[in-house]
Order: structure tokens, then C-alpha cells, then sequence
């Protein structure tokens, strides 16, 4: 019986072809790989090559001819009547021909097999969108652990709270390791993998040369395997040369193996502007990774959420950004003294109760916002302060309840404003909270510049209290 | 004597630094070809022929535009992955970049499941979300599949840091091309995997064409089994077209480094006979070329040789293997065309593992 040959697509996109010239010719005998044609379109010429094996029957389609519509018979080749069979296997309209050399007249039936089942009938499958939606209403009221009453205060150092985040989870699961740059003897650049050399030794703690796209796949690697790394860096900066394995490798990975390979990995480290470190050392991720679908994105204020919140990011089966900042790691908060102090990923905090203006922030700009927010209250302004804590997912909810309450927003980031965070907390705000507005949404950025050394101009690039208060009084339109 | 002059004790600190050249480190022995039995070439022929077919049959629907994309195929390298694999144990974990079908059936997986997701279909082994570049199968421990150049030699001393810290014994295989060889992150994996003596098989897959780029207008120092020497990594040039050379590697790669002596690199010179991808017309070489390769170098063809001559293997038994791995692949074929596209729902699954 005879094999249709039809004419190949060499791109997705091509719809028609030259064939330019036929390398076989009637009554040959082909191979599986022998070249048969060559096939032109206005961007190449493709050779095309024989699967399937027989003797030529006949040439449909004279060489030279333009315009070759894809999926046109060009060629019939009569097969060896054994393999006719299992050949096409696919055709209801099969004619069975036992002569061991196939008549190729008598193929006229082949049925476009090929098209017909390409699009079957969808079968409903239960999984996936009702999740996301139910996920995307957030309507699971999740709020922070009540702490018991009478629990003991401790005032401790976000960086101390960061390292007995890690110490608690190391201690609690022997797949927890922490690798970096300096991590181990050093004890950290910033201290903050203070003592845990000490406690886990060289096995869970370690060293790495200076090589952040190496170790962020190394580190990757050993998540899809099933441990569970955090990797340090010793600041975000340095985390772009390593961000391909961040996206590529681990924000995708379970998505594209249809969620059989996870990547439970925290990657974190200082991020955002130090003090007079200059453009290369200061600069705010946050957006960056928070526009990765796959990713969660943290970026805790103070301490207690910074220990509840990493441990959370440890435990969590997902890739975690955890953005930390230098500048606060030396910051005293009270945490309270529990044995295990886990928070919600994913939960925004209201730091301040108020009526007047909603201010929101993340990180470090939750100090100034709280300031500002003083301020405005010496002035009779009362204004309420939102933590978000996660930057992916979002914590829309809590923001556009606080709006309906206040009717004013200002988002306050250190960072720059072009597709900010707070740019997206204004997109959401239109899209879902226009008719709570009495006053356009506000941002409080840095400024629009790589960040500069000189002391005066950082200071007039960076956000501070009073610009807040600036942006909250034109929003409440007071002078 | 002369070569080991006695030492006279030097103070601490003083002592000259050892020439390169003359440091006795040890090295892996230089192969030998496997001694196959009949039953063990019959089953290299028969996987390698699954890959040629599987991939001819890839192609073709390709050409029918069922299969979209891009689409590397494997063809003319079979003997490379069939030899290295048929070394492994089921605790060693293989990983590479995206010319992966082949890599991929050698793990056990069913051809219905890759061709189903090489055309978009929920019965994919990713689902259908993951395409021909990125799949992935935790349970045959073949980890992708990756469409970043490079990227996996770094994931695959990941996986190979895995094996060590759960001191499981596997080993991980991880393959790239003569193109990878030239990305910055090979180097700093090679550097972390020897310092931290891991236990991984670095597998040059040299088709002497990065795309249309060839081996030595690429790269400076063009025998990349030396690539690892500034790591102390040994290398190994291998024919990678002959599978019994490809085994005889995997076997003296897989002592060394699961005795503990860190990280092996295997050069394997082979020859890729398509283009890079299916929309490679593959115009930077001749077709003599590709031709005098087939002609005189194919894996496959070599063991049919080798069987009939010295094994006494007859037409009829090729045929039948023939005729198995073509309805075989016919069906997975079939399967790939006929098996529904997924739920639209499926859009927004696994993009995370849990809820917040």
C-alpha cells in the first residue's frame, strides 16, 4: 500500500513553499533519511528528508513548482507490504494490499487522519482555573497567629532574627542548608549566618567562591532534587548575574513540568539602597522578581515578621525571594519569644490604625511611613500604615479595604517609579477601587536616577518622611 | 633520580611551587570498548533505533505542523546517550539542555508521553505545558530538559550536591554541547563540583556545530576534554559515535568518580545529521559532509555490522526489532495526534505548589 507524502512545513508559520528540486525520481528506492526534495521558502531552502521507507510510485508535484500549499500530497511511496500495517496504524480508512509491492493507485482512500484528530472533543478536566480564582478572591481570611497572652517580649536585631530563622528551621528539617559567599567563617558579610557554622558544620553551611550564577544553579539544582537551600547573597546587586537560574530555572520549573518538579529554595540577601554605596550597590528588586509568576516575593520590615517570614519561606514548597535591607539589619523590634513564630506568606500587616489616608509600603519604607505618619498626626491628619510584607502574591485585599475607609492612597517605595510596585498598587486601586478614590493615587519613589554617591545627592534621590507627608497632604488636599 | 630529587627540609612557607608539568596526579586510565554479549548489542541497536525512529517520526510532524516550535533532534548522536546511559543505576539522575528525546526514552520514559508533549497535549509528560525543550521526570529521575544554554551544568552539580549530602551513591550525568562549553557558568560549576569533589559526569555532546557555528571558529582551545584541566578536572576524548567506546567511558567515568576522586569530563565527538533545529536549513556545511558521516560513521549501522558479523545476526531479526520499534513509535505517534489538547483550566495549575 502507498504512503502519502505531503508537503512539510519548515516553520510554524509557513503556509506554502517552492519545491525546487526533486532528488528522487520514480521507481527509486528510499531510505529513511535519504534526501528526497528540496523545499524553498523566501527565507530558506530545507532539504527534506525520508521517514518512512519504499520505492518512489509516483511524483505528484513537477520540481519548480511555486506555491505549494503545506500538507499537499507531493509524492506517493509504495511501501513494503509488511510494515503497511503498523505503518498506518492511525488510518480507519486503511486498504489492506498483501502484494508485497504496494500499488499506489490503489491508496486513494488515505483519510487526512491527521487533521481530523487533531482537535478532538475537549474532555473537561477538574483541576485549575476554580483553584486560581479561589486563590485570586483571597477570600481565606488569613491573618497572623494570635500571640497568647503573657508571652514574654524579646528585643532583638532583624539580623538576629533572620539567624535564628534559619537555626530553627536547620534544627527541624536536615534538608535545610545555607550556601554563599562568605556565609561560614566569615559569619556572614553582614552576620547574619552568625553561629550557625558552629551549630551545623561545614556540610550545612558553606562557602562559595565568588560565582553567583554558579552557586544559584548549584543551589537550584539541589531543590529540584529535594533539598531544601537557602541561598545568600551578599547583596541583590550581585543576584543579577545569577537571575537566569532564579526565572529560568527556578521560578518555571514546575510549571513546565506539569507540576512534578519543585524547586523549594530561598534565595535572600540585602537588597535596596545602603548608605553611600553608589548606583551598583543600591538598587530595589522588588518589582523585578515580583513580576514573575512563579516566584513569591518577601521583603519583611521588622523583625518579627523578618523571623516569622523566613521561616515561613523555608518551609514553603515554592521558589521564595527574600528581600532583606542592610540598613535595618542593625534595627532593634520586639519578637515575641515562641517556639515555633511562623507567619502568613502573602498577608500585608496594618501597622497603624487610621481614617484619613491610606500609606502604603514594604520594607524599609514602612520606618518612614510610620514617621510621616507621626507627623501628620501633630497636624490632625490620622493615617493608616500598611506593611505589605509580600510583594507576589499581592495583598490586594487589605489595601483596597483600608481605601474604602480612607479614600486616599499614597505608596511609598524605596526604589525607582517605573514599573514599581507601587505603580501596580495604582493599577489595582483603578481597576478595583475607582469608585473609592477621592483623591488620584499617589507614589513616593526615589528618584528617577542611578543612585548617586555624593551624601547631598542621595539624600535628594531617596524617599524620606517629609516628601510623604508632602504627597499625604496633597491627597487631603491640605496645604 | 634525577626526576625525584631527595627534599632537603625547607622552612615552612619557602617551598617552590610544583611545576604543572611534573605533578603526579592521578589520572583515569584511557578506556576500552566495551566487550558487549549478543543480548547487550541487540538492546544498544534497538534503543538506538528507537531514537532514530522516534525522531524521524518528530520530525515529520514537525513537518505537518503538530509538533511547534522549536525542535532539536538527536539523530546520528544516538550511540553517545545509549552507551553513557546503559551504565546507570537507578540512583544516578541525568540531566541536559533541550535535545533531549532521546536522553529521555533511554530513562525509561514512555515515547507516548514525550511525543504528547512534543504536540501540546494533556497527556504530555509536562502536560502539555512544557514542550519539546522542557521536560522533566522526577520519577525516572531525569531532571529536564532546559532550554537555557548551559544552564543544566550548573543544575546538574546541584543535582550531584544532592547526591553527596544525602550520601544516596547516585551520580549525576550531566550533558551539554560543544556550544555550552563556551558559557561562563560551565566554569564556575566545574570549579565548585572539583573543590567540592561531586559526584557528577560532565558529558561534552561535541556535534562540532553550535548551531551553524563550528567547533573552531567558537572556541580557542578547540579539544574540549582539556577544559577542565585549570579545575583539575580529567577529561576523555571519545568516540561517540561508536556505542561500545560510549559505554567503555561511562564505566571508567562512573569508578572514578564514584570512588570519591570528584568530577570526570567526557568529550564525546559525534555528528548531529539534521539541522540545529527543524528550522535549521543547515546551509554552514555541505551535504557530502553529512553524508560521508552517514556513510561511513553511523552508530547504528556499525552494530548491524557488528551483530551479523561476529554475532551471526540474520536480515529477519533486524527486521522484526525494525518492525517493533516502528509500530512502537507509530503508536506513540498516534497517541500524540489523537490525545485531547489540555483543559483550559490547566493555564493557571502549578504555577505554585501551595496556597497563600
Amino acid at each position: 500500500m502507498a504512503i502519502d507524502i505531503k508537503m512539510p512545513a519548515l516553520s510554524p508559520t509557513m503556509e506554502e513553499g517552492t519545491l525546487a528540486k526533486w532528488l528522487v525520481k520514480e521507481g527509486d528506492t528510499v531510505k529513511s533519511g535519504d534526501i528526497m526534495a528540496e523545499i524553498e521558502t523566501d527565507k530558506a531552502t530545507m532539504e527534506f528528508e525520508a521517514v518512512d521507507e519504499g520505492t518512489v510510485a509516483k511524483i505528484l508535484v513537477a520540481e519548480g513548482t511555486d506555491g505549494v500549499k503545506v500538507g499537499t500530497v507531493i509524492l506517493q511511496l509504495a511501501g513494503e507490504g509488511e510494515e503497511a500495517e503498523s505503518a498506518d496504524s492511525g488510518g480507519a480508512a486503511a486498504t489492506k494490499d498483501d502484494s508485497p509491492r504496494g500499488d499506489a493507485q490503489a491508496d486513494e482512500k488515505k483519510s487526512d487522519t491527521v487533521e481530523d484528530s487533531a482537535h478532538p472533543a475537549q474532555e473537561k478536566v477538574d483541576t485549575g482555573a476554580r483553584q486560581m480564582f479561589e486563590a485570586a478572591r483571597h477570600d481565606a481570611e488569613v491573618s497572623d497567629p494570635a500571640v497568647p497572652e503573657g508571652t514574654e517580649m524579646v528585643k532583638q536585631t532583624v539580623r538576629e532574627a533572620l539567624r535564628d530563622a534559619m537555626a530553627e528551621e536547620m534544627r527541624a528539617d536536615a534538608r535545610v542548608f545555607v550556601m554563599g559567599e562568605e556565609v561560614a567563617q566569615y559569619q556572614g558579610a553582614y552576620k547574619v549566618t552568625q553561629g550557625l557554622l558552629d551549630e551545623f558544620g561545614d556540610k550545612r553551611v558553606i562557602d562559595t567562591p565568588i560565582t553567583e550564577y554558579g552557586f544559584a544553579g548549584v543551589g537550584t539544582g539541589a531543590a529540584m532534587g529535594g533539598l531544601k537551600p537557602i541561598v545568600e547573597f551578599m547583596t541583590f546587586n550581585f543576584a543579577m548575574q545569577a537571575i537566569d537560574h532564579i526565572i529560568n530555572s527556578a521560578a518555571k520549573t514546575n510549571y513546565m513540568s506539569g507540576g512534578q518538579m519543585r524547586c523549594p529554595i530561598v534565595f535572600r540577601g540585602p537588597n535596596g539602597a545602603a548608605s553611600r554605596v553608589g548606583a551598583q550597590h543600591s538598587q530595589n528588586y522588588g518589582p523585578w522578581y515580583a513580576s514573575v509568576p512563579g516566584l513569591i516575593v518577601i521583603a519583611p520590615y521588622d523583625a518579627a515578621d523578618a523571623k516569622g517570614l523566613l521561616k515561613a519561606a523555608i518551609r514553603s514548597q515554592d521558589p521564595v525571594v527574600f528581600l532583606e535591607n542592610e540598613l535595618l539589619y542593625g534595627r532593634s523590634f520586639e519578637v515575641p519569644k515562641l517556639d515555633d513564630w511562623v507567619l502568613p506568606i502573602g498577608k500585608a500587616r496594618i501597622m497603624r490604625q487610621g481614617k484619613d489616608v491610606t500609606i502604603v509600603s514594604y520594607s524599609i519604607g514602612v520606618g518612614l511611613a510610620l514617621e510621616a505618619a507621626d507627623k501628620l498626626a501633630a497636624e490632625g491628619v490620622e493615617a493608616e500604615v500598611i506593611d505589605l510584607r509580600t510583594l507576589r502574591p499581592l495583598d490586594t485585599k487589605t489595601v483596597l479595604k483600608s481605601l474604602a475607609k480612607t479614600n486616599r492612597l499614597v505608596v511609598v517605595e524605596e526604589g525607582w517609579p517605573t514599573c514599581s510596585i507601587a505603580s501596580e498598587i495604582a493599577a489595582v486601586v483603578m481597576e478595583q477601587g475607582f469608585d473609592d478614590l477621592d483623591a488620584p493615587v499617589l507614589r513616593v519613589t526615589n528618584e528617577d536616577v542611578p543612585l548617586p554617591y555624593a551624601a547631598n545627592l542621595e539624600k535628594l534621590a531617596l524617599i524620606s518622611a517629609d516628601k510623604i507627608v508632602a504627597a499625604v497632604k496633597k491627597v487631603t488636599y491640605r496645604k | 633520580m634525577a626526576k625525584a630529587p631527595a627534599r632537603s627540609p625547607a622552612p615552612a612557607g619557602d617551598t617552590p611551587p610544583a611545576d604543572p608539568q611534573k605533578t603526579n596526579r592521578e589520572r583515569p586510565s584511557d578506556p576500552r570498548p566495551y566487550e558487549a554479549s549478543k543480548e547487550e548489542l541487540l538492546k544498544f541497536y534497538e534503543d538506538m533505533l528507537l531514537i532514530r525512529r522516534f525522531e524521524e517520526k518528530a520530525g515529520q510532524l514537525y513537518g505537518l505542523g503538530l509538533i511547534g516550535g522549536f525542535c532539536h533532534l538527536y539523530i546520528g548522536q544516538e550511540a553517545v546517550a545509549v552507551g553513557l546511559q546503559s551504565a546507570l543505576t537507578d540512583a544516578d539522575s541525568v540531566i541536559t539542555g533541550y535535545r533531549d528525546h532521546g536522553h529521555m526514552l533511554l530513562c525509561g520514559i514512555p515515547p507516548k508521553d514525550v511525543m504528547a508533549e512534543l504536540t501540546g497535549r494533556q497527556a504530555g509528560i509536562s502536560k502539555g505545558k512544557g514542550g519539546s525543550m522542557h521536560m522533566f521526570s522526577v520519577e525516572h529521575k531525569f531532571y529536564g530538559g532546559h532550554g537555557i544554554v548551559g544552564a543544566q551544568v550548573s543544575l546538574g552539580a546541584g543535582l550531584a550536591f544532592k547526591h553527596k549530602y544525602s550520601e544516596d551513591g547516585g551520580v549525576c550525568l550531566a550533558y551539554f554541547g560543544d556550544g555550552a562549553a563556551n558559557q561562563g557558568q560551565v566554569y564556575e560549576a566545574f570549579n565548585m563540583a572539583e573543590l567540592w569533589k561531586l559526584p557528577i559526569i560532565f558529558v561534552i555532546e561535541n556535534n562540532q556545530y553550535a548551531m551553524g557555528t563550528s567547533v573552531n571558529r567558537a572556541s580557542s582551545e578547540d579539544q574540549l576534554y582539556k577544559r577542565g584541566e585549570s579545575f583539575r578536572i580529567p577529561g576523555l576524548q571519545i568516540d561517540g559515535m561508536d556505542v561500545l567506546a560510549a559505554r567503555g567511558a561511562a564505566e571508567e567515568a562512573l569508578a572514578w568518580v564514584r570512588a570519591g576522586k570528584g568530577p570526570i569530563i567526557l568529550e564525546m565527538k559525534t555528528y548531529r545529521y539534521r539541522g540545529h533545529s527543524m528550522s535549521d536549513p543547515a546551509k554552514y556545511r555541505s551535504r557530502d559532509e553529512v553524508q560521508a558521516v552517514r556513510d561511513k560513521s553511523d552508530p547504528i549501522e556499525a552494530v548491524k555490522r557488528t551483530l551479523s558479523e561476529l554475532h551471526g545476526a540474520q536480515e529477519e531479526d533486524f527486521k522484526a526489532i525494525e518492525q517493533r520499534i516502528r509500530k512502537q513509535v507509530n503508536e506513540s505517534a498516534d497517541f500524540a495526534e489523537s490525545t485531547p489538547e489540555p483543559d483550559p483550566a490547566e493555564l493557571y495549575t502549578d504555577v505554585l505548589v501551595e496556597k497563600y
